[in-house]
This record gives C-alpha cells, structure tokens and sequence, in this order.
C-alpha cells in the first residue's frame, strides 16, 4: 500500500464548484508538481465536507488544517508554505468554527495520518497457514501460553473486559461482558462455539482469517474455553468455504500433535478439543441460536430467547459463541495488553475493523482499519476512490445487521457508537460502495429478495413481513405502486422490527427503511411519474 | 514435532525455527511464496504455483523454495506471487499468470531482475 506524508482534500459541494474548485484543484497539481511533492502527497477532490461558509476548501492531513475559501492565486503560497515548507499558511485558513457535526471528525484525526492497521490479518497473506512452524515463529500460540501457565480465568476475563473489545458478528455485544457470563454460569459442561458461518452477503472478512491464519482462532478458542471454563469448541464454518475448512482440519491436527490442543495442554492439566461442523448454505444458520440448534443436527432455526446461549446453549449448556475476527483479536489483546489495545480505534469501540469492499471503486478487496475511521477515508485512501467518472451515491454495510448509508454520513466515524448515534450500523463489515447509477429501488428489491428466500419461516412476522415487503418492492420498480403502499413498507418494517422472533426479522426492513428516508424522491418518481431516475427499472408506462 | 510442555519450550521451538529460517536466507536461497486463498485460487493461482514449480523442475533450477499463503487482501491484483531471494526486501507480483510466473523465476530469481512493471507497491 503506497503510504503519503500529506494528504490534501479539496471540498466539491456544487457551491465549491461554483466557486472554482475544479481550478483550484488543477493548480493544486501543478504545483504539487512543480514542488515535486507528486510522490509525497495525495490529492483528492471529496465532495461536501459540510461547511459551506468559505468554500472552496482544502483541507491538509495529517494536520488537519482548513483553508478557505482558496483561490487560484493562492495555491502556490499555500503548497509553499504548508506542504514544501511544513508550516501552516495562517492567513489562508478558514475562520475557525465551532467544529460539529460532519467534520468534527477532522480534529479527532488531528496528527494522524489513517493508515492501515492490521492486527487480526497480521500473518494473513504473510505466512503459510499449513505450517504451525510458521505460526510460532510470528508468536503463535505464545498467548495461549501465557494465559495457561500465568494467569486465572477470572484474570484473563478481566484483561479482555478491560480491552473494550465489542463483538465483530454484527451486533457488537461486549465481549468480555458475554465470557463473564458464561463463566459465571455453573456447569460441569460448557462450550466455546465459533461463528464462522459468514453468510452476510459480500462479507469475507473471516474466510480471510480462516484461510490465511487458522492457528489464531484455535489458540483464541482455547483461550476462550480456559477462561470460561469449557473443555469442547466447535466451529462452524460456511459449507461453501471448502478451502477453510482443509486448512482448519490440517491445524488442528498440528495443534493436536504438539499439545497446544488435546490433553494438558502446556503441561497445566487443561485439556481442549475442537470440532469443525460444516454449514448447509442456510444464512439463519449464522444466528447463534440457529446456528446451535444446526450443530445438535436440528432444522436450523432460531430459538426462543431468553433463555441465552450463555446459559442455555449447545445441548442446553452454557455456551459462548463468538464471531472469527472478534476471536482473533484475543491473542494479540493478550500479548500485548489492553492498553495497548485502547490505543487503537475510539474510546467507545477500541481496535480495529476489517471491512470488505466491493461495489464501484479502484480498488476491492479486504482492509484492516482502525476503529472511527470514516467512509470517504476508506474510499479515498483504501480503496482508491470511485471508479473513473462515477460519484458516490451510497453504501450498504451488508447483510441483516447492515444499513445504506448515504452520502451525508460520510464523515461519520465508523464506530458503533457514532453509526448507531446516526441511526445507522455498521454491519458485518462488507461495504459495498455504489455510485449514482444505483437505483434505490432494485437495491432495495435485491436485499429484500434476500431476506425473503432466507427467512426460515418459523414466526409469521418475518415469514410474511418479508415476502409482503418484497411484492412492494417488485410493483415499485414496475411502476404499479401507490403513494400509500410507501406507508405499508414502513409498517411492515416496524412489525418486523418489533415481533420478529430473530435478528433476520428484526432487521430485514432496514435498508428499505433507510432508502427511504434518504431518497425518497427517487422512490416517489417510480411512483408519480413512472420514471426510474437511474434508468435501472423498465416501467411500462401504462395506458 | 515434539509436544510443547511450558512456555520455555515454546520459546525454544521458535527460536530453532527462527534459527533455521535465518540459516536458508543467508544461503542465499530465494522464496517464492503463491497466495493461494480462494480468491487468488479463483485468479488461477494454482496455475501460476504449476508453471512455476514445472520450469524448477524441467530446467532443475536449484535453491528455490516454493511454499503458500493466504490472502492479504489484495483480492483484486491475485494471482499474487511473492519473492524474497536471500536477505533481499520482498517483492510482490500482482495478476501473476502462468507466463509471468515463469519469468519471475527465470529473470527474477535466477537473473536478479526484478519485473518492474508487475510488481504491486506495498
Ligand atoms: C440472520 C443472522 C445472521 C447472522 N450471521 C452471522 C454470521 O454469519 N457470522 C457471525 O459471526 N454472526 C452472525 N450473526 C450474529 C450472531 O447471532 C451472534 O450475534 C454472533 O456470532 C456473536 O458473536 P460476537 O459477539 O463475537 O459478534 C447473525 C445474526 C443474525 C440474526
């Protein structure tokens, strides 16, 4: 990844391009050029930045200084002076404003230049995941280690609880929360399960994980089952990911013969077993509950909670379940502490986030970013900005738990609290990146089709909610629908929200939710003048 | 392997390992390591692992090793090849396909050139 000292962001709201942004862009890149900076600084045009009382805006990281409104004229003494030189051009900067809203995020990010930051990956794509050699050379199993032979359960609980760390299946649960619970649940019997069922569309972040660095989450799982007191794990893997399966089964045999699972584990009288079970293609399976229920080798639907897994989970014992990358993130967390950990990420969601980025961008593919870092960055920076010619519209954060986000909430900091604080979530981690020849309606036609086949149909509210939602969604696109039938969308989707028995029901009708409080007109059009904005949807006019 | 039984043991596994590995790169041997997770096996890199395992064999080339990773999350440069010769920096090839492959060996790794215009920037 090609690593800048500066990266220099000009604001192009249509005020700013009235404004002359475009031209202070190109003089921005001529004299970049001319200071022979091109390899040392990014340049990018971002659209709103949210303040529109001195544009055209430039704002410089990792300072985070805001110039405005810049003109032409003033480019050459501003790459002098800040970029060349390396001191801000005072008589240049914007006045200063109470930061709020969209762009406080840019003095939280003062002095940081957003960079990659990879924990959970650290060894993906760097070892060979069929060598356990290979592991313990990059301080594999070391945690483990440690754990066994220096600390109490309650002690390791405490360290994770410390940590921050929040559940990366979705719903961002506390983990060190759930593992007291487990812990503190009496039982001769427990188990450690974890999720790897990664059926959110688009999301494969874990299979990343799994394929590239299996070791971490045996040594992550039995570190989880020391400390909550479990002697069996179980992993349950996507049927499709045949390949992470191999080489989970090749580690675990590895694992086995040299003592890091099995019996006595590093001499200390703890023993651990794990178990693969494969996945049938089912995505209520990646509900945990559902996902239990499968392993005893029942039909795969959710249970009826309370009571809770942590209590009542696998063959009615206490169980903890925890997604892949949330498990990853134990043994570094172990070796190198909380602290360290809170360093990373925001004070409310400490760490790091892997994403997957799909849609129209330069670049796709899985990134490992801190916590709190906001959408544009990840476009910009990570994944190479839109595709040549296309604008951003919209994101999807994937999957049941997932929301659209638009582009007001780019500056948002992508943590739970700030996405949840904006109404909206950050999902599985898959970000599929869409531009403005997305039409609202397929997209959201396609997510409730989704849900719809999906839906295990054991409540009503989803088994109907969804398909009902979905016919909605079909007559909208073909021009049929009515102005009402937009309140019925809603309807249904507090329904689903409020009765359905699980996760799938309960957020099914979120995107449409959100499609339409963003793009409402858009919706409408399909509706009253029988268009379809993007030319997306064929409407028969009719007659 | 022998059974781990303490940290200490732990320790000195890692550290014969480290051992090992330092004693190779000092030989001046040379790595070539494919990522073959599912994207880059969809990408064909097992194509390019065949090309290149084939030419080491049929021109019995000496003193490469050929292992496997995972994904590093590239996904859209896979195939992704890379190679380490000797105490060298890595260098990573991107959209590898079984020719390139053959050259990575043949001019990279036996000749010293490095392919420029396929090598990814980390
Ligand atoms: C319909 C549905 C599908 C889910 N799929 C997954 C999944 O594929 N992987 C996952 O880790 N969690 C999934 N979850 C969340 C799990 O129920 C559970 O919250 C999670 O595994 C807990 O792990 P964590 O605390 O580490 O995040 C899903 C939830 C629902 C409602």
């Amino acid at each position: 990844m090609k690593t800048v000292r500066a990266m220099v962001l000009v604001s192009s709201d249509p005020q700013s391009l009235l404004n002359g942004a475009e031209q202070v862009y190109q003089q921005l890149q001529s004299e970049i050029a001319a200071f022979g900076l091109e390899d040392e600084v990014s340049l990018k045009m971002v659209g709103d930045i949210g303040r529109h009382d001195a544009v055209p805006m430039v704002i410089i990281y990792p300072e985070a200084v805001i110039y405005g409104p810049v003109k032409p004229e003033d480019v050459h003494h501003l790459v002098e002076e800040h970029l060349y030189k390396g001191r801000v051009a005072a008589e240049l900067q914007a006045p200063v404003r109470e930061l709020s809203g969209r762009i406080a995020w840019l003095s939280a990010r003062k002095g940081t230049l957003p960079a990659e930051k990879r924990v959970v990956l650290r060894r993906a794509g760097i070892i060979d995941p069929t060598s356990i050699e290979e592991y313990i050379i990059h301080d594999g199993y070391s945690a483990l280690g440690t754990v066994l032979g220096e600390m109490q359960p309650s002690q390791v609980i405490d360290v994770v609880k410390k940590s921050g760390l929040r559940g990366r299946g979705g719903a961002g649960f506390p983990t060190g929360t759930k593992w007291g619970f487990v812990a503190g649940t009496k039982s001769e019997k427990k188990y450690v399960v974890c999720n790897a069922d990664e059926s959110e569309p688009g999301t494969f972040k874990d299979r990343l994980i799994l394929e590239g660095d299996p070791h971490s989450i045996l040594e992550a799982m039995a570190i989880a089952g020391y400390s909550v007191g479990a002697d069996e794990g179980f992993i349950y893997v996507r049927g499709e990911y045949t390949l992470a399966q191999e080489r989970l089964h090749h580690a675990i045999t590895q694992a086995e013969e040299m003592g890091f699972l099995g019996e006595n584990i590093f001499g200390t009288g703890f023993n651990f077993k794990i178990h693969i079970h494969s996945g049938a293609g089912a995505y209520i399976c990646g509900e945990e509950t559902a996902l239990i229920e499968s392993i005893e080798g029942k039909p795969g639907l959710p249970r009826s909670r309370p009571p809770f897994p942590t209590t009542h989970g696998l063959w009615g014992k206490p169980t903890l379940v925890n997604n892949v990358e949330t498990l990853a993130n134990v043994p570094p967390i172990i070796q190198y502490g909380p602290e360290w950990y809170g360093t990373l990420g925001t004070p409310s969601s400490p760490g790091t986030k892997v994403y997957t980025i799909m849609g129209h961008v330069n670049k796709t593919g899985v990134i490992e970013v801190p916590m709190g870092i906001t959408l544009r960055e990840v476009i910009a920076i990570y994944a190479g900005g839109m595709k040549p010619g296309s604008s951003f519209k919209l994101a999807q954060t994937g999957g049941s738990s997932g929301s659209v986000i638009p582009a007001s909430l780019q500056d948002t900091p992508m943590d739970f609290d700030a996405y949840s604080r904006a109404g909206v979530s950050l999902g599985s981690g898959a970000l599929l990146i869409c531009d403005e020849d997305t039409c609202v309606v397929d997209l959201g036609r396609v997510l409730i089709n989704f849900f719809r086949n999906e839906s295990c149909g054991k409540c009503s509210p989803c088994r109907i909610g969804t398909q009902r939602s979905y016919e909605i969604m079909e007559s909208i696109a073909n021009g049929n629908a009515k102005l009402e039938d937009l309140q019925t969308l809603i309807n249904l989707a507090d329904s689903m929200n409020e009765v359905s028995n699980c996760g799938l029901g309960q957020t099914a009708g979120t995107p449409i939710r959100d499609i339409l409080k963003y793009f409402r007109a858009e919706v409408e059009a399909h509706i009253r003048l029988h268009v379809c904005p993007t030319g997306v949807c064929e409407i028969k006019i009719p007659v | 392997m022998p059974t781990v039984k303490s940290l200490e043991d732990l320790k000195r596994i890692r550290e014969e390992a480290l051992q090992k590995r330092q004693v190779k790169a000092a030989s001046g041997e040379a790595n070539i390591v494919v990522a073959m997770g599912t994207c880059g096996i969809a990408a064909g890199a097992r194509e390019a692992m065949k090309a290149i395992l084939n030419l080491i064999e049929t021109e019995n080339i000496p003193g490469i090793i050929v292992t496997q990773t995972g994904c590093i999350g590239l996904c859209e440069r896979e195939p992704i090849v890379q190679v380490q010769v000797g105490e060298q920096p890595k260098v990573t090839y991107g959209k590898v396909t079984p020719e390139i492959a053959r050259r990575i060996v043949k001019e990279h790794v036996v000749e010293g050139k490095i392919i420029e215009d396929h090598v990814i920037p980390m």
